[in-house]
Formats: C-alpha cells, sequence, structure tokens
C-alpha cells in the first residue's frame, strides 16, 4: 500500500491508473510515440515496428502463461496461422486489411482452441511439449498444403488504405502501434473482469480454482482463445510488416524468444510483457552495435555476432530466472518504490 | 522376397537409431528421477559429447579409445558445474523455471560450441570397425551395429544397477520421497550431483555415437526433440519406458522416412506424442501421479 493514495470508492480502487503520476507518464509515453515516427530515421522506425510487434505476441503469451500458468511454446506457431491467414486472404480476396488482421485473429483462437484441448487433462511440462508437438504439425500443414505456397511461403502485397499503399516502416508505424496500444490496453483490462480473475484464480491453484465454482475447461480453453487471437494479430501484423511470410518464419526458437521475453520481463505483469519484448527485441541490435565497434581492433567480430547472439539469449533466460525471477517489471518498482519513500528511506 | 528383406533392413536401422535414443532417454530419465527437473538441454549436452570428442581426436590426435573417455568426462563435468551452479539455486522454484533454464542453458552450449569449433558440420574420425555385418540376409550399416550393441550395454547396465547397486536404491529412494530418504541417511544432495554427473556423462557419450553415424553440427540438439518424445511416450520416470520408447520411435522414424519421406518423422512421431498426452499423459511405463488439493 501506498503513502499517498487514499481511495475513498471502489472505482478508484479498481482504476487501471491509479496515481497522477501514473497518469502523466502514460501521457508522455502517448506523446513520445505520436512524435517518434517525425524525429526518427527509418531504421529506429523499423525496430519500433519490431517491437511493437513482438510486445503484442508477449502480451497474448503472458495472458496465457503469465496469468493463467499454462505455459506454451507454440507462440510462434500460432503467429504463422495469423500471418498465413493474412497473406492468404490478402492476396486471394483482397479484403481490407482490418478485416484481414480481424479474421487471422478469430482463426488463430479456433486452433488455440483445438491445442488447448489436452490442456484439462495435462499441464505444466506436458502441456508446454503438446504445444511443442502443435507447432511441428502446423509447421507441416503450412509447407505442404498448396494453399499457403510450400517452402517458398507467400509474398503478398502491402496494405492499403484510401488507396495508399503501407509499405514503409513510417506508414506501417501507425497501423502496428495503435493495434499494439489497443492490445495491450485490451490485456490490461482484461484482469479487471471475471474472466481476467478467473484466469489468475486458475494459475494459482487449478483445483482450488474449480472447487470455488470457475469450470477449469471453459476457462482454461478461453484464456488458450484470448492468447492466441493476440498471436493471430501480432502474426498479420508480422505479415504486414514483411510481406513475405515462409513456414521457416516462426520457428520453435521464436516461441521460446516469446516466453523467454515475458520470463525476463516479469510474468504475470502487463509491464511486464511490454519491457520484456522491447529488452529482448532490442538486445541483438545493441550486440551488433557493439560488434560494429570492436570490429577495427577485432576484425571477425561480425562472424562472432550469431553465437554470441545465441550464447547472450540463453544467459539472459538463466541469469534472470536465477537472479531475478520477477523480472524488469520488479526492478522498476523498486526503482520506484525508492523514490516513492525517499528520502525517509534509503 | 525381397520386400520382407528391406522391410527387415529398415527395421534393423530404426532399431539401431532407437537405441541411441533409449540410452539419451535413460540419462533423461536419471535426471527426472533424482532431481525433477525435466532437461531441455539434454539434447545439446549430446551434442557437446560428439564435438568433445571431435576436438580430442582431430584437434589433439588422440586414438579414438583416449578421446572417447574425454568425451564422457567433459560430458560429467559439465553436469557437474551445471548441477551446482544452475540447478542447485533453482531447488524448490516452480518446474516450469526450472525447465527453462535448461532451455537457456541448450541455448548457451549451442552458442559456445559454434564459437569453438564454427557453425559447419563435420565429421568425426571413423574409429568404429567398418566390416559390413548381415543379420541372416539383413545387411546393417556397422556403426549403427555397434551403436546399437553400446546403447544396449548401458542401458543394460542401467536398469541393472538402478536395481542392485546402493546408489541406484538411493536413488529410488529419493524419487519416491526425498524428505524420507534423507532422514534414512541418504545424502541427497550427493545424490542429485551424481545423476547429473552420470547422466551428462552417458549423454555426452551417446552424442559421440550420434556423431560417428550422422556426423556432427551446431543444431545436432533437435535430437533431444526426439529424445523428448522417446521419455514422453515411454513415461518420465520410467528406465525401461525410455527402453521401449526409444526403441518404438526408432522404428517408427525409420519406417516413416522411408515410406512417406524424410519430412514426415517428426509428424508421426509428434502425432503419436499428442496421442499418448492425450490417452496416457504419464506414459506407457510412467507413474499416475494423483493431485491433491
Amino acid at each position: 500500500m501506498r503513502i499517498g493514495t487514499l481511495k475513498t470508492d471502489y472505482a478508484a480502487d479498481e482504476a487501471l491508473f491509479d496515481t497522477r503520476l501514473q497518469k502523466l507518464l502514460i501521457l508522455l509515453a502517448c506523446a513520445a510515440a505520436v512524435l517518434f515516427p517525425f524525429v526518427a530515421s527509418p531504421y529506429w522506425l523499423f525496430l519500433a515496428c519490431l517491437c511493437a510487434i513482438n510486445v503484442a505476441s508477449a502480451t497474448g503469451l503472458n495472458i496465457l502463461t503469465g496469468y493463467t500458468g499454462l505455459v506454451s511454446l507454440g507462440q510462434a506457431a500460432f503467429m504463422s496461422v495469423g500471418a498465413y491467414t493474412v497473406a492468404v486472404l490478402e492476396i486471394h480476396a483482397g479484403t481490407p486489411f482490418l478485416l484481414n488482421l480481424l479474421v487471422g485473429g478469430l482463426l488463430t483462437a479456433l486452433v488455440g482452441i483445438g491445442v488447448g484441448i489436452p490442456s484439462l487433462r495435462v499441464k505444466g511440462l506436458y502441456l508446454a511439449i503438446a504445444t511443442i508437438a502443435a507447432s511441428v504439425v502446423l509447421h507441416f500443414v503450412f509447407a505442404h498444403w498448396p494453399l499457403t505456397g510450400g517452402m517458398q511461403g507467400l509474398s503478398m502485397p502491402p496494405a492499403r488504405l484510401f488507396g495508399l499503399a503501407l509499405d514503409q516502416p513510417f506508414q506501417l508505424y501507425w497501423l502496428i502501434l495503435p493495434v499494439t496500444a489497443l492490445m495491450v490496453l485490451g490485456a490490461a483490462n482484461l484482469f479487471r473482469t471475471r474472466v481476467g480473475r478467473a484466469f489468475i484464480a486458475i494459475r494459482d491453484r487449478d483445483i482450488s480454482a474449480e472447487v470455488l465454482g470457475i469450470p477449469l475447461l471453459r476457462y482454461k480453453l478461453m484464456s488458450f482463445a484470448v492468447s492466441s487471437f493476440y498471436a493471430g494479430l501480432a502474426g498479420g501484423l508480422w505479415a504486414y510488416f514483411f510481406r513475405v511470410v515462409t513456414p521457416e518464419s516462426f520457428p520453435l526458437v521464436n516461441s521460446i524468444f516469446y516466453l523467454a521475453a515475458i520470463i525476463v520481463g516479469g510474468m504475470g505483469t502487463i509491464l511486464g510483457g511490454i519491457l520484456g519484448a522491447v529488452f529482448m527485441t532490442m538486445v541483438p541490435e545493441l550486440l551488433k552495435f557493439v560488434a560494429g565497434l570492436v570490429t577495427p581492433f577485432y576484425p571477425d567480430a561480425l562472424a562472432l555476432l550469431a553465437p554470441v547472439r545465441t550464447i547472450v539469449f540463453g544467459a539472459l533466460i538463466v541469469g534472470f530466472l536465477i537472479f531475478e525471477p520477477h523480472g524488469l517489471a520488479e526492478i522498476w518498482r523498486r526503482i520506484r518504490r525508492f523514490f516513492h519513500l525517499w528520502p525517509f528511506r534509503t | 522376397m525381397t520386400d520382407w528383406l528391406f522391410l527387415t533392413e529398415v527395421f534393423l536401422a530404426g532399431l539401431g537409431s532407437g537405441a541411441l535414443y533409449a540410452v539419451t532417454g535413460v540419462a533423461f530419465v536419471l535426471i527426472y528421477k533424482a532431481t525433477r527437473v525435466v532437461n531441455l538441454a539434454i539434447g545439446e549436452i549430446l551434442m557437446l559429447g560428439g564435438y568433445a570428442f571431435f576436438g580430442a581426436a582431430a584437434g589433439w590426435h588422440l586414438p579414438a579409445w583416449v578421446a572417447l573417455p574425454v568425451a564422457i568426462l567433459a560430458g560429467a563435468l559439465v553436469g557437474a558445474v551445471v548441477e551446482r551452479g544452475l540447478i542447485r539455486p533453482m531447488l524448490g522454484e516452480s518446474p516450469i523455471s526450472v525447465f527453462m533454464v535448461t532451455i537457456g542453458l541448450g541455448s548457451i552450449l549451442a552458442g559456445f560450441v559454434q564459437i569453438v569449433w564454427g557453425a559447419d558440420p563435420l565429421r568425426l574420425p571413423e574409429f568404429l570397425p567398418s566390416a559390413p555385418i548381415f543379420i541372416g540376409e539383413a545387411y546393417v550399416a556397422p556403426k549403427v551395429a555397434y551403436g546399437f550393441l553400446a546403447a544396449m550395454v548401458v542401458v543394460t547396465a542401467f536398469v541393472l544397477g538402478l536395481r542392485f547397486s546402493r546408489g541406484g536404491v538411493a536413488l529410488k529412494a529419493t524419487a519416491a520421497d526425498q524428505a524420507a530418504a534423507y532422514s534414512v541417511g541418504i545424502d541427497v544432495p550427493r545424490v542429485f550431483s551424481l545423476s547429473w554427473i552420470v547422466a551428462c556423462g552417458v549423454a555426452a557419450g551417446a552424442g559421440v555415437l550420434v556423431g560417428a553415424i550422422g556426423g556432427i553440427s551446431p543444431t545436432m540438439g533437435v535430437f533431444g526433440l526426439s529424445v523428448l518424445v522417446v521419455v514422453i511416450v515411454g513415461g518420465l520416470d520410467s528406465m525401461a519406458g525410455a527402453l521401449v520408447g526409444g526403441l518404438f520411435i526408432g522404428v517408427v522414424e525409420a519406417f516413416a522416412g522411408t515410406f512417406l519421406g524424410g519430412e514426415y518423422r517428426f509428424l508421426v512421431t509428434f502425432s503419436i506424442l499428442i496421442l499418448i498426452l492425450m490417452v496416457r499423459p504419464y506414459g506407457l511405463f510412467g507413474t499416475h501421479e494423483i493431485e491433491r488439493l
């Protein structure tokens, strides 16, 4: 309980942003997000779009793994469902992109429900392995189905808005960022509702939750559906962003990436999903930058980049799990508490 | 009649690769039984064994019979360090966290191997006799046959050791109830350490055999995924299950690869996995744990 946040009614207690500083920070972040494309170079815009897509997907996984406690290693495979749906619709039907995204998300949610069916019988690791199996099957389908173009995959035209082709990072930014922001806001609000609270109850102890009157199967499948809906939307955005979808675009490593992102960011917090996804997307870029700096002294630095990236990726997962299990969100909370109590407690 | 001969040959080749799954699966089960850790890095430790053999045999020009123990020792050393440094601090954390630690470890090992030996696939120096072997009329590749024999010896040693040696009994006691095992004087932390050391050593040895048959590359860790299927099918805490599951999956993969094409192998094995998870989540021979509130 923080000092100076006296609440006099339930509405204030349930509010998403409860302090003035928080509201101010959110406003500042929004303003920065709007101004950003006008000052940033295309490279930074590209990174911003990539971060936003990863944030969307990581938030979806966070709903499933961080809040409902169902571990999934199939997030990338779910994204591929969304990406392929969007690509096929864009190529063959030419429907407006928002509709495509929505259809992609809904179709992925259906697939997610299918994958989630074992979740009543198996949980924990077995479920994680079942989702690996599902992603192997999905990969096979996409690589062999004529509609999805086999191993070559699909190349798709850019999204169009009033006859304007969205094919530069600058234009895509205005598509991707608002969608992601809406998704994150939706996730944050989800946990103020009965459904979201049921998810949390299931995470904390599923049998107890059932005793308290939460139908496990229905809510677990719902969690899978919401999470895969997010993954499908993120995959659709991904498809519009890169405009080439192949079976190799969404390997198992990407699923591990999203799981790592929410671990590094902090499981079971919305902020964690955002911080983790941005952090994990930026680390390879940082390494590239460092490699560029080192090259004059050590010419082989660029050749070492790929293995070093693999090592750093693993080390981040291991390090955060051992030393900071609640992730970046907890670090942020500590910083905030420090300033909140300063100078009375240092 | 040639058809039958061909089928037999495919079957034998499947048994050969299945035996390697079985021996890696046994290593996996050993760790799971003792410490309840699902070690997804087993594929990477196997890979490390293959590379350590390569480094000793091709890099230092040691004869194969010295390089093999070197590889096994390297695996055991990694096992000891990992158990002390990464797994012990995670004691009592949720199984999922520990599982993710092993995934991170796998990533670290894969990157390490790539830095030291490069990303290209390599061939291990020949060390197994290459005279062709016939069982009846069916031809078996000599490497596969010797691999099968070595794997069977190891698996048998494990099954017997678990039943009759003091260490094996201590392991079973630890698996059944850690607190009770502690109270009758079993050094549980030592059981943890030893199980990791032995299992990683065995996995490294298996890596030498796998590398001798198929060559080594930094992506060899994918082998671990097949092993995962094997142990789920057999039951996570059953040595016999790992043996039966390994041979079964090996044969199924061989037939799927021959008659449907290489890309169907994963599809078939993972379909079996889904089926098993739906029907018998604890595997063919695993212990059925009942959860209480």
